[in-house]
């Protein structure tokens, strides 16, 4: 397959040059490092990649004592009866915090780079009766499969980020169904900033707590609960609707700024 | 099931070289769609739903729209300067 796609590369180039010979000068110079460039990165690549161990093999390095304390202990030191959710929002709390950080700032950049309001006031969305029939029915299942995916995340596969980017796939559609005004009477520029600063700093607080403690070996005042239950595993639930309410804002935020310059 | 999952391979290989070697830009876009379609699908195999659903939502769904709304204003910048005082909002 990769020899393949490598003629075809030669075979464009030789049109290329075919159709640009009246500028021909240095032009096949930079055509053949770049073949030569690629055919040694997909050497390399292809010559590393042999060294991986076999998949799904027993013996593989990542079969070490790390994921055997997960599989075997998780549940019961968390709470969660999905392991991925108890790895993401207890064990490895902090790099999700560092995630949602990222969105956060990312989405605070591109409001500083794309605000624009003589755009925002010169798009005006037609009203569409087919599409909005169709949001009428549509969005509210959407928004409740995000709430599920976020609620549940502990227990089943999502959790908090990819329930977060259904949430906000929702709200898009609302903006392209019903236009900008109606989304701003329940989500405009400072709900967007109450929610995600909210969230970041209860994630914030929470987690140090749950560090603090963790780290002194101190006893947690936060109950682990049976798992199964909807109302258990601890921190993980709220901090799941954190992360999610997070994801589904800077979503949004990132659409509406990249199409009309506003919120 | 091994034939569903070399067939698959097979047309994340193709979807791949075809988003780099399309000419039009919606069409690159529908065709990484369907590539992140075909990824998710993968993870799924791979007993990964979590990653499945995550690949399913961003990759194919927000990472689109915000290359679809790129598309649009690049485009609409091209027509701003051909047609002098266009409205494209309309």
């Amino acid at each position: 397959m990769i020899e393949e796609s490598e003629t075809n590369i030669e075979k464009n180039e030789t049109n290329l040059e075919l159709s640009a010979n009246s500028e021909a000068g240095y032009e096949w110079i930079y055509k053949g490092v770049c073949v030569i460039v690629c055919v040694i990165i997909v050497g390399v690549l292809l010559y590393t990649a042999s060294y991986l161990p076999p998949f799904g093999s027993a013996d593989n390095p990542v079969n070490n004592e790390v994921s055997r304390k997960y599989i075997e202990e998780g549940m019961y030191e968390t709470g969660a009866v999905n392991i991925i959710t108890a790895m993401i929002l207890d064990y490895r709390a902090f790099d999700t915090f560092g995630e949602a950080t990222v969105l956060f700032v990312s989405a605070c950049v591109v409001f500083l780079l794309l605000k624009d309001e003589v755009l925002a006031s010169r798009i005006k969305i037609r009203e569409n009766l087919i599409l909005q029939n169709v949001g009428k029915l549509l969005i509210p299942s959407i928004l409740l499969f995000g709430i599920y995916v976020i609620l549940n995340g502990h227990i089943s596969p999502g959790g908090g980020f990819s329930g977060g980017a259904i949430l906000g796939a929702a709200l898009i559609l609302y903006m392209n169904t019903f236009g900008l005004k109606r989304t701003r009477t329940f989500f405009n520029q400072k709900t967007y900033g109450i929610i995600t600063t909210g969230a970041l700093i209860f994630y914030t607080i929470a987690k140090s707590y749950s560090f603090i403690t963790g780290a002194n070996h101190i006893e947690s005042v936060i109950p682990i609960g049976t798992p199964g239950n909807i109302i258990s595993a601890g921190l993980i639930l709220p901090l799941n609707i954190c992360v999610g309410l997070i994801v589904g804002c800077t979503m949004y935020a990132f659409y509406a700024l990249f199409r009309r310059g506003e919120i | 099931m091994t034939v569903f999952i070399i067939s698959l391979l097979l047309f994340l290989i193709l979807c791949a070289v075809a988003t780099a070697f399309t000419k039009h830009l919606i069409t690159t876009v529908v065709i990484f769609m369907s590539y992140s379609l075909i990824m998710s699908l993968l993870w799924m195999i791979l007993e990964s739903p979590d990653l499945a659903i995550t690949e399913a939502a961003v990759g194919a769904g927000i990472t689109s729209i915000l290359f679809f709304i790129t598309i649009k204003k690049i485009d609409g910048i091209g027509e701003e300067r051909k047609g002098g005082d266009h409205d494209r909002g309309k």
